[in-house]
């Protein structure tokens, strides 16, 4: 199995397409960067507007933690598009190629290739995570600085300790993770469907977009299957920056107000991922090679 | 002789059409085994069967001895296989696919040795260049090396010639030839050109539609004096009418393209030459024809499915 992962993620990252998601990643976050840095001013005024009147801000709003929390919010709508183009490739692409059926005349269990295919994805994943976290986080706390994370919600604002932040991402980043590994393991399962790249890739993102719009409207009839869409629990990272309050209304720091519902979207996209992922290696042990 | 391929009663199905049809048939050990039909006889499912590509809907095969679905690891260890184009990584070098292809065949090949392989089909020289600056032949060079490089005792190619030039051809040929004779493997070869079967297999299968027509030593198949002529002359149509009205009535075959065609022992040729002559009729062409479908027509007259040539 290591053999296989280890040629597996040789190939990916040999592909020049692999380094288009990571350019495209870092040339996102700069241009957040920069816009933040030169009219950051004016971004946060008009973020606080509503708020303003009601309290004084004694600190530096535009930190680096801050920075950090605009990217995720912007760039984790955008990411499966790069993982479905690599994940949703992981099959189709070689049958396309006309290399899975060499690869199967191999002296190799398809369980194992077809494993390590499933794992070299999800390390890609991870790896575009990791790339996010040191731009979005690292870089940034650099070039802005920290202080305490302000987070403006529609009619609240949360205000996170400096000291209680630096968890709550690690957390945030491995709650993404699962979901980002949702959606490659849809990529790697749809992948299996297909003799060209091109559909798994734009089938992941029209299952994305329209299980994401019926996550997020509210019309009873969808009510029903909004908890079983992956897309619904994709965006409970955010949870990790709600925290619980003491009877004096203080935050209690490293504390999180609603911890079950991270464990209940966990559950329900490890369920996903399992489902996607073995339904994949499942067929696939079984399929003809005809491309 | 003892038998390295034994595949015994193959069928596969795929929804309502039947791509395989009973077929059975053995490889000796040393044989260069030419797998012959037109496009979708069915050589390219058998094939992908023999190497767990496509599971059979019925039948057995067996290599080395060995069931090939109980024993497939083992098994293609001592396979090498071009199966059709040989597509590899084309943003891989050649040296890099091979060594990549190499560790999923279970060997840890040193640089001498892939430097071998690639000395032996001709691309040493082009080692570190990617595959997509490759040319059809150089591909299929490389897919062969590919099929070699891990030493296996039976090698698979299904219809190696396809799109090489005559000198690709002639290479591909010569290669086969090779490898049988100076490193004693025992190779399947599949092809749609009768021609260039014949030239390189000792022996062979005809299969059409699925089924077995014929199988059996090249020399024996080869031997037969019925031979397909093509005749053109200055008035077909006169010519067939007294063809018709003659004793070689039984040997003319349905006219194609035009042209008249007849089955004779090759002896009689000049006098159906003369017969023509005689009845005024001049004669532009008179030559044999050798394709695949020609012999066809030649084996299916008066015969059902399977037959077995021997010498």
């Amino acid at each position: 199995m290591w053999v296989h992962l280890r040629i597996e993620l040789y190939k990916i990252f040999r592909k020049p397409r692999t380094y288009l998601a990571f350019a495209a990643i870092t040339a996102l976050i700069v241009i957040i960067q920069i816009g933040l840095y030169v009219d950051g001013k004016e971004y946060t005024e008009f973020v606080m507007a509503d708020f303003a009147n009601s309290f004084a801000v004694d600190g530096k709003i535009l930190n680096g933690y801050f920075i950090c929390y605009v990217i995720l919010q912007l760039l984790l709508i955008h990411v499966p598009l790069l993982i479905a183009l690599i994940a949703a490739d992981m099959i189709s692409g070689e049958a396309n190629m006309g290399t899975l059926r060499l690869l199967l005349t191999k002296p190799q269990s398809r369980t194992a290739i077809v494993t390590a295919k499933f794992l070299a994805s999800v390390i890609y994943t991870l790896l575009l995570l990791v790339w996010i976290a040191i731009l979005g986080l690292f870089v940034s706390t650099m070039i802005f600085g920290t202080d305490d994370l302000f987070i403006m919600k529609s009619s609240y604002v949360v205000i996170v300790k400096e000291s209680d932040v630096f968890w709550r991402y690690t957390g945030a980043f491995c709650f993404a993770a699962l979901a980002m590994i949702t959606v490659a393991s849809l990529g790697f399962f749809l992948s299996f469907f297909a003799e060209n790249s091109i559909g798994p890739i734009v089938a992941t993102m029209s299952v994305i977009i329209v299980c994401t719009i019926l996550s997020t409207m509210n019309i009873p009839i969808f009510n029903v299957i909004k908890p079983y869409l992956f897309t619904t629990h994709m965006i409970t990272w955010k949870e990790f920056f709600d925290f619980k309050v003491n009877d004096a209304n203080e935050a209690i720091v490293g504390s999180i107000q609603y911890p079950e519902r991270i464990i209940h979207s966990s559950i329900v996209l490890l369920i996903h991922i399992l489902g996607f992922a073995g339904g994949a290696i499942l067929l696939f042990r079984k399929k003809d090679i005809l491309s | 002789m003892s038998s390295i391929v034994k595949v015994n009663f193959l069928t596969k199905q795929f929804n309502q059409f039947t791509a395989v049809n009973d077929l059975s048939f053995s490889v000796e050990k040393g044989d260069v085994y030419g797998f012959l039909g037109q496009n979708g006889a069915g050589k390219s499912t058998t094939i992908r069967m023999m190497l767990t590509l496509i599971t059979p809907t019925n039948g057995q095969i067996e290599i080395f001895g060995y069931d090939l679905y109980k024993h497939r690891r083992d098994i293609l260890q001592q396979i090498g296989a071009v199966i059709e184009k040989p597509d590899v990584y084309k943003y891989l070098s050649a040296y890099d696919n091979l060594q990549l292809f190499a560790r999923l065949s279970g060997v840890k090949p040193t640089r001498q040795i892939i430097m071998d392989q690639l000395e032996m089909v001709g691309l040493a020289d082009r080692a570190n260049d990617t595959v997509k600056t490759f040319s059809q032949g150089m591909k299929q060079r490389l897919g062969i090396a590919i099929a070699l490089v891990h030493n296996p005792s039976l090698i698979m190619l299904d219809e190696p010639t396809n799109g090489l030039d005559p000198q690709g051809i002639a290479d591909i040929r010569n290669l086969i030839l090779q490898l049988s004779r100076d490193r004693k493997k025992t190779v399947i070869v599949s092809s749609h050109l009768l021609n260039e079967i014949e030239q390189i297999a000792t022996r062979i299968l005809i299969i059409d539609k699925g089924h077995k027509l014929v199988e059996g030593t090249a020399a024996a198949l080869f031997d037969t004096t019925q031979t397909i002529v093509q005749i053109d002359t200055t008035n077909n149509e006169q010519a067939v009418q007294q063809l018709e009205l003659s004793s070689w009535k039984t040997n003319l075959k349905p006219m194609r393209d035009g042209h008249i065609l007849i089955q004779l022992d090759q002896q009689d040729i000049p006098h159906l030459n003369q017969f023509l002559v005689n009845h005024q009729i001049g004669v532009l062409s008179l030559q044999p024809r050798h394709s695949l479908e020609d012999y066809f027509l030649q084996i299916t007259a008066g015969k059902q499915h399977v037959g077995t040539f021997t010498n």
